[in-house]
């Protein structure tokens, strides 16, 4: 579909000539997906819809009873600005709100802001440098104070202090916050800055209230008596805490949406394990919800058969990999294995890459170690939608791998291990200690031996392979093996932090205390290039572009080997009507969750 | 002085004073009487069967089952026991019957090299130590003190941290571990072994057999090796056996804790760990490599007591 047409058919989308769905549908069918057709109807100046996904029936405030949530990681402080991990979050977030949460599509939902910025209602500055919030009148605090933008401005002044020692720190840092009026503030940036959605947005964003707050600012924040007793502006009101077990909350009457919450409390039970949460829900429906059930899949499935509930699937773009270490693991340089000075003596061959990409079984491993919680990829990037590469594609195959390598000179040595100038095809394949992660490696070795390449496996405990521990030789940054497999997530929606790691400038080593994110070593002027423009690229969709660009790199050269994308999976009890955010918290749009009764 | 000329009997060298008076009936050479005693503890016998069975199996296994160890067939796993696959299959649909015999040549082995490294130490530690008395004797009992107080998991740990890698490298990946293994479990073992023989050479210097051996001007190397060793080896060879047992479930903790072979490699130990998260889906995975190691612990220590009875000749049958 050329530029001219796609223009076209927008201004017939603006002149009310097709339907947005229909529009959708046109685009779909040249391989566009649904979300960067809306980013393209948003540049083009036609509002994105918002949906929470959900079908909210209720027409009145409460009488749904107790909705009784099960987190077997207790919450043990109720403070946002200091949550130590989701627990904390997601227990912060049945009080606070932030002004814009993060949909399962990867896009903005608003919560205490009254819209979305964006570029047409002249919210979003054209030179990404500034960006204008407008805040949703009468909404109270749970003690009846207003909520207004001098709240919005105190969290930026109380979580960029250093003395505050907020986790959220990050968000808040490089930026200034201005108060234009009760109901708006102007968020300003140093430099251009495309990832606008940050500070005050999702997890990171929730606002806690200035008047109680205001003495508590700086080195005395963690002496707040409000750290154990929220008083926000969400839909359930404090009644008790007793770290690490149990959070409970009351409807708050004055909730700012209307017919929500359906619910009239709210209890946070805290402790156990996932498998007994994940019974506790689907076996003895118990509870109502239980978070982030790390159980295997086969264990899961009979659980399910419990019929008391359902899975609740929250896809993110968590992805399973393997690492391909371009330098020699094996060679000491400068008192550094693996040192940037080397290049692995059999890995660097791109063949040798290619062949290994086309000995892996992907298919299988998501069917029988991972099932329903994983799907297989060919990507690194998997999400949002929009930055999701359609061009790259895997496949299994024994018989074209051993061609390609008997093509270019990689013969079956006396062992049955293939060899060229005396290299041999053999690489230590390292992970951590975690059974699927064993199945997996053997699937892989397996199908290595049959095309005569020899791995030999690896596994190290996971809190050493996972520790940060400069001292130790096992950590996954040091990557002293040929190849490593492990899991990780992008932090939010836009992947510009998450791409960072595989620059030259990111390339882990001695000098850096192995902090470099680069952890394969892999160098490409190519790939720099392009990520240096994505920082200053303000364009959702030429940015976009880049980064399916910066993907399709690093398919293309097999510096990794995507495996599965996972999901993060709750259970919930049947009726339940919810939805989970790969985005945000598991509880991100807890207004919006009610029970159907039976008919 | 009662007590004193049994003590000899046990060995079979020629040098050794016999007697011949205590056994009833016709003169009996010392190994049948020895077997005697030991057809009389039923365990033991048994035991020695059962032993013998797993040996057997784990050494000609191989010839007569053929299926690969490492096959994956995906569309049998956790299949229980079947006529195509006799022990069932584990999460990969690996035959597990060829696994349990790879397995067991390795768990098997370890037990035995460990323990005879541990014997090897303790004996000569023990010896030098029963001989020499005075300054080494006090050395080296010391020594054997320091190695009782150390704590042996977390020591067993840090020494396969340490040395993991340079073995490996040294040795390939499983013939590193192997070593590794078996002179951490057997250097780690020994002192019990040390105390015994010295304790034996203790009492048994002070025999009138080695006062005559002394005078006829036997050296002291000679009176170590062919007159105090061949006595005081009779309790070693049961302490000996509960060693090999010992180093069976030391090399199931560390395959547990994934510091021993590759994950790939199905020693006994790690095949347990393996099944743990399946034991109420596939119990059998967990089951047989379980009974594995019961039962060979078990007839290994049986074995040990029936050698005990046997090899003790105050025992009259």
């Amino acid at each position: 579909m050329d530029a001219e047409r796609l223009q076209r058919m927008i201004d017939r989308v603006k002149r009310g000539k097709l339907s947005r769905r229909g529009f959708i549908e046109r685009v779909a069918a040249v391989g566009l997906t649904a979300p960067l057709a809306n980013q393209l109807l948003a540049v083009a100046g036609i509002a994105m819809p918002t949906s929470s996904g959900i079908h909210y029936t209720p027409t009145k405030r409460g009488g749904g009873g107790t909705l009784k949530l099960l987190w077997w990681e207790g919450p043990t402080l109720l403070n946002p600005h200091f949550a130590n991990g989701t627990k904390d979050q997601n227990a912060s977030r049945l009080f606070y709100e932030p002004l814009a949460a993060w949909t399962p599509d990867g896009t903005l939902k608003p919560v205490l802001a009254a819209e979305i910025p964006s570029v047409e209602n002249g919210s979003l500055a054209k030179d990404g440098k500034s960006v204008i919030w407008k805040l949703k009148q009468g909404v109270k605090w749970h003690d009846g104070t207003p909520f207004t933008a001098d709240d919005v401005v105190f969290n930026w002044q109380y979580a960029k202090d250093p003395q505050t020692a907020a986790v959220t720190a990050g968000s808040y840092i490089g930026i200034t916050v201005e108060k234009i009026d009760d109901y708006t503030v102007k968020i300003l940036f140093a430099k251009p800055t495309p990832f606008w959605a940050d500070a005050f947005v999702a997890a990171n964003g929730c606002i806690i209230p200035k008047h109680l707050f205001a003495p508590y600012i700086g080195s005395k924040s963690r002496n707040a008596p409000w750290n154990l007793k929220p008083v926000g502006t969400g839909p359930y009101k404090f009644k008790t805490f007793t770290p690490g077990t149990l959070v409970q909350g009351v409807i708050f009457q004055d909730y700012h949406q209307p017919n929500r919450p359906y619910f009239d409390a709210v209890d946070m039970k805290g402790g156990g394990d996932a498998t007994s949460a994940a019974r506790a829900v689907l076996q003895t429906g118990e509870y109502d919800y239980a978070w982030d059930l790390q159980v295997s899949w086969d264990l899961l499935k009979k659980i399910l058969a419990g019929g008391k509930g359902k899975l609740a699937f929250a896809s993110g773009s968590a992805i399973e990999h393997i690492q391909v270490n371009f330098t020699d693991p094996n060679k000491v340089v400068d008192g550094e294995r693996s040192s940037i000075k080397t290049t692995n003596p059999t890995l660097s061959d791109p063949i040798v890459r290619k062949a290994l990409s086309l000995l892996i079984d992907r298919k299988s491993v998501q069917a029988y170690i991972y099932g329903e919680a994983g799907e297989t990829t060919a990507n690194f990037l998997n999400g949002p939608a929009q930055f999701v590469s359609k061009k790259t594609s895997w496949s299994y195959n024994v018989k074209k791998a051993t061609d390609l390598l008997d093509a270019n000179g990689w013969k079956p040595g006396p062992d049955g291990i293939r060899q060229k100038d005396g290299k041999k095809l053999s690489w230590l394949f390292q992970t951590s200690i975690n059974q699927p992660r064993q199945e997996t490696q053997e699937i892989i070795k397996q199908a290595c031996k049959k095309a005569g390449i020899e791995l030999r496996l690896k596994a190290i405990l996971a809190s050493v392979y996972f520790s940060s521990d400069v001292g130790n030789d096992e950590t996954y940054p040091k990557f002293y093996a040929d190849l490593q497999m492990y899991e990780t997530e992008p932090p939010s929606p836009d992947p510009g932090f998450w791409m960072q790691q595989f620059l030259s400038s990111q390339v882990a080593s001695k000098a850096n205390k192995w902090q470099g994110r680069n952890i394969t070593r892999w160098r490409n002027a190519e790939y720099d290039k392009i990520y240096a423009e994505t920082t200053t690229t303000l364009d959702p969709v030429k940015r976009a572009a880049m980064f399916i660009k910066l993907n399709d790199l690093v398919v293309d050269h097999v510096v990794v080997i995507p495996l599965v994308f996972r999901k993060s999976v709750g259970a919930s009890i049947d009726g339940l009507m919810m939805q989970l955010s790969g985005w945000d918290d598991d509880v991100w749009n807890l207004p919006d969750w009610f029970k159907e009764t039976k008919a | 002085m009662p007590g004193s000329t049994p003590a000899s009997l046990i060995a079979e060298g020629p040098e050794v004073f016999r007697a011949p008076e205590l056994v009833a009936g016709p003169r009996l050479s010392l190994r049948r009487q020895a077997w005697r005693r030991f057809r009389k503890h039923t365990l033991a016998v048994a035991s020695l069967f059962i032993l013998g069975f797993l040996v057997l199996g784990v050494v000609v296994g191989p010839l007569l089952w053929r299926v690969p160890m490492g096959a994956i067939d995906l569309s049998a796993m956790l299949q229980g026991p079947l006529l195509d696959h006799p022990f069932g299959t584990n999460g990969l649909g690996q035959d597990l019957l060829a696994r349990m015999i790879f397995g067991g040549r390795i768990s098997l082995a370890v037990g035995v090299a460990a323990m005879a490294v541990a014997v090897g130490i303790g004996v000569a530690v023990g010896a030098i130590a029963g001989m020499a008395s005075g300054r080494v004797d006090a050395a080296l009992m010391w020594l054997t003190d320091l190695f009782l107080a150390l704590p042996q998991l977390p020591l067993l740990l840090l020494l396969m941290y340490l040395f993991r890698g340079a073995l490996r490298a040294a040795f390939g990946d499983e013939g590193g571990i192997f070593l590794l293994i078996v002179v951490v479990i057997g250097g780690l073992r020994w002192m019990s072994l040390a105390r015994l023989v010295r304790a034996q050479f203790l009492s048994l210097r002070e025999k009138e057999f080695i006062e005559a051996a002394r005078a006829l001007g036997a050296s002291r190397a000679r009176l170590m090796l062919r007159h105090l060793l061949p006595n005081a080896l009779g309790p070693v060879i049961v302490a000996g056996t509960i060693e090999v047992a010992n180093a069976i479930i030391i090399e199931s903790t560390l395959s547990f804790l994934g510091l021993g072979f590759p994950p790939d490699v199905p020693t006994w130990g790690h095949m347990l760990y393996d099944a743990q998260q399946y034991l109420d889906s596939a119990p059998h995975w967990a089951l047989i490599p379980g009974a594995a190691i019961f039962l060979s612990v078990l007839s290994i220590n049986f074995i040990g007591d029936g050698l005990r009875d046997a090899l003790d000749p105050r025992r009259v049958i």
